[in-house]
């Protein structure tokens, strides 16, 4: 067992998969000499040599769409992108071809590529290196979206990314890169995207979330219970598509409360369809209304202001009282 | 049909003027008035000081992620020279010399590598856009500015920027093809400064020239030494000239190089060499321009030491501006659309009573104290 960082294990991941099969290659601007804008790429340029790590011209779409080619050719790429905000410069290949590869040539062939995106705010990034557009990736059929929150289950849900059969969207929440350390095992260890978490179990109300919210988010749980006398369940979600119903459906059930927390806007965002879903099947169960702790519904402010933007523990645990005393 | 050869233009030309060795070639030297010589310098030193205390700044923590401009400052004054205030100016995020002479205060370009939206709103009295980020997206707009010069008729032209990492993106080609297609009055000016963060120039494009590549698109390709400003005002005076008079669009590529870093997020020495640095710091544009106005009289050390003294005081004025700027949480609703939704002015309140505390909400605490 080794203490890894976020940034560590993801590493960590690639190399094991690299090192298992050849098909898997590595491409993106500056993974190479420079070793990634985050060195998650690390290494990987030394020990794969340039023909799997692959340092490209400056081109979002060609990166992807190089990659869907490359993947009709029988090659697992992982694709970096520098910035959440530089993904729309290769939405369209995303869109319009990964993630219909396989409907449309029934199966003939398909796109088990990888999109690793730098993902989130709270770095005090510039313009463009802050968004959380994952509620626009998992609107899209055909596609998985991950977004793990530490770095064991980042670097698990890495390596069943990197074999998965069809396209994953993997986020990696920036503010996590280099916050925390975990132990991680020594032999690889994968955890099948679909699934959820409990973080944290409770009896009381249910707060769901993910990636770097996620730790505000237990934080706010710590404090309910300290403060509050309040038991707060914790669920991870790790993937946004698909969810993990069950789990979600479940404690839900056993609490009658919940309360969303992402930091991506709220307006048809990941938060919505997790309290549809629990409308839908769970609503006699519910106690109280469910209610969202999100991003508002605006860009993402210049970072100046962005911790006014991003959720903190003290408004999850306001938005869990105004939920429990209803 | 006959196999046989079509004819293509395949002429670009490559122009440098101001020596940073040996003597100045006299013929090629324009004609621009020395008030005007000495404003230039003063611009691109003010640019250069302001650099470096930019670099300062970061390191302390009073602005973010920064991008230097350290030896590209005569690739974007030049082209403002050759511009007037109803023409445009859309940048990348390398012209800090050029956003200068257009009147951007230093405050303002501070806010924008400080966090702050006011940093992105430009200066009355000029048409400029503000600093781009995403690498190359900017040519569209500027190729449909110049477009709408053209549609409007009002003579006016577009000057845009990119860096030699964008030339290998679509939107920069995209913009190349319509504005040729439409003869748009666009001079679009690459700044090769060699390195896309860790990619060299040479591994960017096979291309001989980036200047090159204007002529599949039936326009012409101009390579100038980037770090002239005199060569670099010669070819967009030509460029902006031929625009206004129906020619059509120009790509300037102008050959000069990222002295710095990328950003102060990264590290060149793990991929360029030192010496490749050296070999360039004898064309670093300042001493170039320097020593050609010392040898026409225009700046002595005297002279010199007033210019300084005077960019020292604005810099020290900036910064207190800069720290008295007080930051609005609320301007991400109020900014949104032209009317705010009810969904934000309900956020807006949310965000207004956890923050500063309802009459009926407890006392605010924890992490968005941070907030104000």
């Amino acid at each position: 067992m080794a203490e890894l960082t976020m940034v560590q294990a993801l590493n960590l991941a690639m190399k094991e998969a690299m090192r298992e099969d050849p098909n898997v290659l590595m491409l993106g601007q500056d993974v190479g000499q420079d070793e990634g804008v985050f060195r998650v790429t690390e290494g990987l340029l030394r020990e794969f040599g340039p023909q799997r790590c692959i340092d490209t011209p400056l081109a979002e779409a060609a990166i992807i769409g190089g990659a869907i080619g490359l993947c009709y050719k029988g090659f697992r790429p992982i694709c970096e992108l520098q910035f959440d905000g530089f993904s729309y410069q290769a939405f369209h290949q995303i869109e319009g071809h990964a993630r219909r590869a396989r409907t449309r040539t029934m199966g003939r062939y398909t796109c088990p590529l990888v999109v690793r995106i730098p993902y989130g705010g709270g770095i005090r990034a510039i313009e463009h290196h802050s968004e959380g557009p994952e509620a626009t990736y998992a609107h899209l059929p055909g596609l998985h979206v991950v977004l793990p929150s530490g770095p064991r289950n980042a670097r698990a849900l890495l390596r069943e990314a990197i074999f998965s059969p069809d396209p994953v969207i993997f986020f990696e929440p920036k503010a996590l890169y280099r916050a925390f350390r975990e132990e991680v095992p020594d032999e690889p260890e994968t955890m099948p995207i679909g699934k959820a978490r409990v973080a944290r179990e409770g009896k009381d109300i249910t707060l769901v979330s993910y990636g770097a919210s996620l730790r505000q988010t237990m934080e706010a749980a710590e404090e309910l219970l300290d403060e509050h006398d309040i038991d707060a369940e914790v669920i991870d979600l790790l993937s946004l598509s698909p969810l993990d119903d069950e789990m979600i459906q479940q404690s839900i059930r056993k609490t009658g409360r919940g309360v969303v927390i992402h930091e991506s806007p709220r307006h048809c965002g990941v938060g919505a369809e997790v309290v549809a879903r629990v409308v839908e099947e769970s609503l006699l169960y519910l106690e109280a209304p469910i209610k969202r702790v999100t991003g508002f519904d605006t860009t993402i402010p210049f970072f100046a202001n962005e911790m006014a933007y991003l959720p903190d523990a003290g408004r999850v645990v306001k938005a869990a009282l105004e939920t429990v005393r209803f | 049909m006959p196999r046989e050869t079509i004819q293509i233009p395949r002429r670009i030309e490559s122009l440098s003027i101001l020596p940073y060795e040996g003597e100045l070639d006299t013929e090629l030297e324009p004609k621009i008035p020395d008030n005007d010589l000495r404003r230039l310098y003063k611009t691109m030193l003010s640019s250069r000081k302001f650099d470096e205390r930019c670099l300062l700044l970061q390191r302390i923590g009073k602005i973010g992620t920064y991008g230097p401009t350290k030896g590209q400052e005569a690739a974007s004054l030049g082209p403002m020279y050759a511009i007037g205030n109803d023409d445009w100016f859309v940048p990348s995020f390398r012209e800090t010399a050029a956003m200068l002479w257009r009147g951007w205060p230093m405050s303002k370009i501070l806010l924008w590598w400080g966090g702050n939206e006011i940093g992105a709103s430009p200066p009355e009295g000029v048409n400029d856009l503000p600093i781009c980020v995403p690498v190359a997206s900017q040519c569209q707009y500027a190729m449909g500015i110049a477009w709408g010069c053209k549609l409007r008729q009002d003579g006016a032209v577009c000057v845009a920027f990119v860096g030699d990492g964008g030339t290998s993106e679509g939107d920069f080609h995209e913009a190349l093809n319509f504005a040729a297609v439409y003869q748009a009055p666009l001079v679009m000016v690459v700044q090769n400064n060699q390195w896309a963060i860790s990619i060299p120039r040479e591994r960017q494009t096979r291309s001989k020239t980036i200047a090159q590549k204007a002529i599949a698109y039936g326009m012409d390709g101009f390579q100038v030494d980037g770090n002239d400003i005199l060569a670099m005002i010669v070819a967009t005076q030509e460029a902006v000239e031929k625009a206004r008079n129906g020619g059509g669009p120009t790509l300037i590529e102008a050959q000069t190089y990222r002295l710095g870093m990328h950003t102060t997020a990264d590290d060149p020495t793990k991929y360029r060499s030192e010496e490749e640095v050296k070999k360039w710091e004898p064309r670093d544009p300042l001493p170039r321009f320097r020593k050609y106005l010392k040898s026409k009289k225009l700046l002595d050390d005297k002279v010199e030491k007033v210019i300084e003294e005077e960019i020292d005081g604005l810099l020290e004025q900036a910064i207190a501006e800069y720290d008295q700027y007080e930051k609005d949480p609320y301007y991400m609703f109020k900014g949104m659309y032209a009317e705010m939704t009810p969904a934000l002015r309900r956020q807006m309140a949310e965000l207004r009573e956890y923050v500063e505390g309802g009459e009926s909400s407890e006392k605010p605490r924890g992490s968005y104290s941070r907030v104000l």
